[in-house]
């Protein structure tokens, strides 16, 4: 009734192969958009900016990043951690070498020499498939971590090996470090997560998408008409691994301001970030920002309703958020193996037909 | 489906609001304790001692001052992230000092209390050089820290053979992260000041999984092992060292590996182990008659109440001591007993604690008396020796406390501060 299509007329190619075809959908993206910029910066606070809002728009980024490979291009990684924690100290190497440098283009750098590192590591991809890429870039997430805690010039030889980011600006206004407000924090992220998000819906698209997608549905068909797999495959593990680097130099620099490589970007981050794109759906920009927020909203939220709300012991919640967690990830994906992506779309297609669904 | 979806992100979030803003209380010491993940076995002793000690104080003498004592608990796990999300939660609540009990989430909290003004209080563990007030205005760590663990254990051992460790192999077995590669700076110093050999194995956390290291060990037959383990790091450790019949006294572990929940799953292999000490451990306090009475009879225990009269039990009620004494002491200062963070922070600074006083709070001979200054934020770095009797089931101390050698730890601890002090633009102060 409220949320159709019927009235709303296409006239050109443009206006029919938009993202959001939808009167209703479009004008629900536009005020979230407003919200997002105009009214949340101005509402929040520490907590919310360091437990809420900043996790989630940053593991965002990572998991479209991992969506781009797995869920777009069909090449399994569980280097995630391992190309965050290649993001991080970049970043750090870069805000300690060049102290002048601005934040974003520090954060930008990043992510450039995270892609150089994934294009390495996809190279076996070329070769192998399947499980055996999932067990090749493992080997890369337990290499990058041992390299990130052995060679001291990545954490410029500190004592205890732990990196910490120095206080870095944008227009004069600290992004990083202690002083951070928590309104810039917030909207450094968010400016990325958008532009980042923009050009990834963009790409997966147009044509570069449409050959990932080939390669992902069937490499042997893909390659007989005329896709390339050699810069299909790198094009996918580069532009992957410059989003997962950009969301590793932020984790460190502008969520944690301090980590060490072992307990930040280990192999527990990899899966997390897989399981966000599975729950969220595979191949679905949608489906990164609901498998994001899934996992790192969910997890805030018991914890307060439980021990906040109910009073309840801290231990007790802790293992009982688990349970609840992981009964929800089996009971959606018992519902919908394909994700809340999916749950969205299916919701959406009986909404567009209701209340006269025959 | 989209409304529920939407109506549950609303109830989310009015939920998460609701509970991030709680009302003033009276003297809030947040607890960022952990009950859960690989490292329970020591976060849940040191938990309720902490929270039995103000429990104490609450009922004993209606908290400190005349101002109840709330001690609001956040799970951590032991997790960066989640520390920082207890971290921001709690703040808001007043928080007048923090005691995260994890090396890694210190490192975090570090520039953080600066800029919010807590002080940060770190008994034995956290950055060393934080010792440097000069640099570290916001962060205490004394009476002890890993550097002096560190050059308390190699003083042990030089005492052991005679003065003089020329020669001898020395492994370090360590925590693959901020905290297990803390002393291996100054171990570093030392087997050039003493000519011992020294070689480090990282484990990586959590540390289950040994069998490599502990090869490597047989292999190089080091004359003795130190060891910076934590959670069921330790218990593994120690299994694996009897297992290869490894000697148990030449297997030293720093205070936060010396617990009993630590031993006691090797049962008789474990025997002779040793571990440093920076305070007493059993229940032969007259502090522990209050304890019975005014909190555990009165069933106000934290936790399930087992773990009273533990090593890590102790020493969460000894952080909660001087967390109290600092309290007091900030009260004195500034006349007034609803005392704020900043004004803990003097309260920290010029806190002194003497024997007279650990008796009077009864806890004689406990720990070493000790005061802070200005410059001086780590305290004389003291500890004793303790040994695991397996049979009967007990540490036993077989050392006074040995002071630390200064004459390398200082240059170090100057030398680290300085480099952060660079890095952050921090002007020294006390000058």
């Amino acid at each position: 009734m409220l949320y159709r299509e019927a009235g709303d007329f296409k006239t050109s190619y443009v206006k029919d192969s938009q993202t959001f075809p939808i009167k209703a959908d479009r004008m629900a993206y536009f005020a979230l958009l407003a919200v997002a910029f105009g009214v949340v910066p101005f509402f929040i606070n520490d907590y919310w900016a360091n437990a809420v809002f900043v996790p989630f728009l940053i593991y965002a980024i990572a998991a479209i990043g991992l969506n781009i490979l797995t869920g777009y291009c069909g090449q399994v990684s569980l280097g995630t951690g391992g190309f965050m924690a290649v993001g991080a100290y970049a970043c750090y190497k870069l805000m300690t070498g060049f102290p002048d440098l601005p934040m974003l283009l520090n954060v930008l750098l990043a992510g450039g020499i995270t892609a150089g590192v994934g294009v390495l590591f996809g190279l076996p991809s070329l070769r192998i498939k399947g499980f055996y890429l999932a067990v090749a870039t493992l080997a890369a997430q337990f290499f990058l971590v041992w390299l990130f805690n052995k060679v001291p010039w990545f954490y410029n030889y500190s004592a205890s090996g732990q990196i910490t980011a120095p206080e870095r600006t944008m227009f004069g206004i600290a992004v990083t470090g202690a002083n951070t407000p928590a309104w810039a924090k917030y909207l450094f992220c968010l400016v990325i997560l958008v532009a980042l998000a923009w050009l990834a819906r963009n790409l997966t698209r147009g044509m570069v998408g449409r050959k990932w997608m080939a390669i992902r549905d069937m490499d042997i068909a893909a390659e007989i008409i005329g896709v390339n797999p050699l810069t299909t495959k790198l094009s996918a593990f580069a532009i992957s691994s410059f989003f997962i680097g950009v969301s590793g130099a932020l984790f460190f620099s502008v969520y944690l301001g301090a980590a060490e490589v072992g307990e930040a970007f280990g192999i527990q981050k990899s899966f997390l970030i897989l399981f966000m794109i599975i729950i969220g759906g595979l191949g679905s920009m949608f489906g990164s920002f609901a498998g994001a927020a899934f996992l790192v909203l969910l997890p805030v939220f018991l914890k307060n309703v439980l021990v906040g709300g109910l009073g309840w012991p801290t231990d007790l919640a802790a293992h009982i958020e688990l349970m609840i967690v992981g009964g929800l990830i089996i009971t959606f994906l018992i519902l919908e193996p394909h994700g809340l992506a999916q749950l969205w779309r299916v919701a959406k297609e009986k909404l567009r037909l209701w209340p006269f669904p025959h | 489906m989209k409304k529920t979806f939407t109506l549950l992100a609303a109830a989310a979030i009015a939920a998460s609001a609701g509970f991030a803003t709680p009302a003033a209380a009276d003297l809030v010491v947040p607890n960022l304790s952990y009950r859960t993940g690989p490292f329970a076995a020591g976060g849940i002793p040191y938990a309720d001692g902490f929270m039995d000690y103000f429990t104490l104080l609450n009922e004993r003498d209606g908290g400190i001052g005349g101002e109840k004592v709330s001690v609001p608990e956040c799970e951590t796990a032991y997790n960066t992230e989640k520390g920082v999300e207890c971290y921001e939660a709690t703040k808001g609540q007043g928080a007048l000092v923090y005691n995260p009990l994890s090396t890694g989430i210190t490192y975090q909290l570090i520039p953080k209390v600066a800029a919010d003004g807590i002080p940060l209080y770190t008994p034995g563990y956290g950055r060393t050089s934080a010792a440097n007030g000069k640099v570290f205005e916001w962060v205490f760590n004394y009476p002890a820290n890993y550097w002096d663990g560190a050059s308390v254990a190699v003083k042990h051992l030089l005492e052991q053979n005679g003065g003089s460790l020329e020669g001898k192999k020395i492994a370090l077995l360590y925590h693959n992260s901020a905290y297990g590669k803390e002393p291996s700076r100054t171990l570093q110093e030392l087997s050039k000041k003493h000519g011992f050999t020294l070689s480090e194995l990282p484990i990586d956390s959590p540390g289950q999984e040994q069998k490599s290291q502990w090869l490597q060990v047989r292999r190089d037959k080091p004359d003795y092992v130190l060891f910076w383990g934590w959670g069921v790091m330790n218990s593994v450790a120690i299994q694996e060292a009897a297992n290869i019949r490894f000697p148990m006294e030449n297997f030293i572990g720093i205070w936060w590996s010396g617990s009993e929940n630590d031993v006691t799953p090797a049962g008789d292999g474990a025997n002779g182990y040793k571990s440093l000490a920076m305070h007493g451990t059993g229940m032969d306090y007259p502090v522990y008659a209050d304890l019975k009475k005014y909190v555990i009879d009165a069933g106000k225990a934290a936790g399930a109440g087992d773990q009273v009269g533990t090593v890590l039990y102790s020493r969460g009620m000894y952080a909660a001591m001087v967390i109290a004494e600092a309290i007091r002491k900030a009260q004195e200062i500034h006349g007034t007993a609803a005392v704020n963070a900043k004004q803990v922070r003097d309260g920290f600074e010029q806190l002194e604690i003497t024997e007279a006083r650990m008796v009077e709070l009864g806890l004689p001979n406990f720990g070493q008396p000790f005061a802070a200054s200005c410059a001086d934020h780590g305290g004389p770095g003291a500890a004793m020796i303790q040994q695991w009797d397996a049979t009967a089931k007990k540490w036993n101390l077989i050392t006074g406390f040995i002071a630390p050698d200064d004459e390398v730890l200082n240059p170090l601890v100057a030398e680290d501060s300085a480099a952060y002090a660079k890095e952050n633009n921090i002007t020294e102060r006390c000058n």
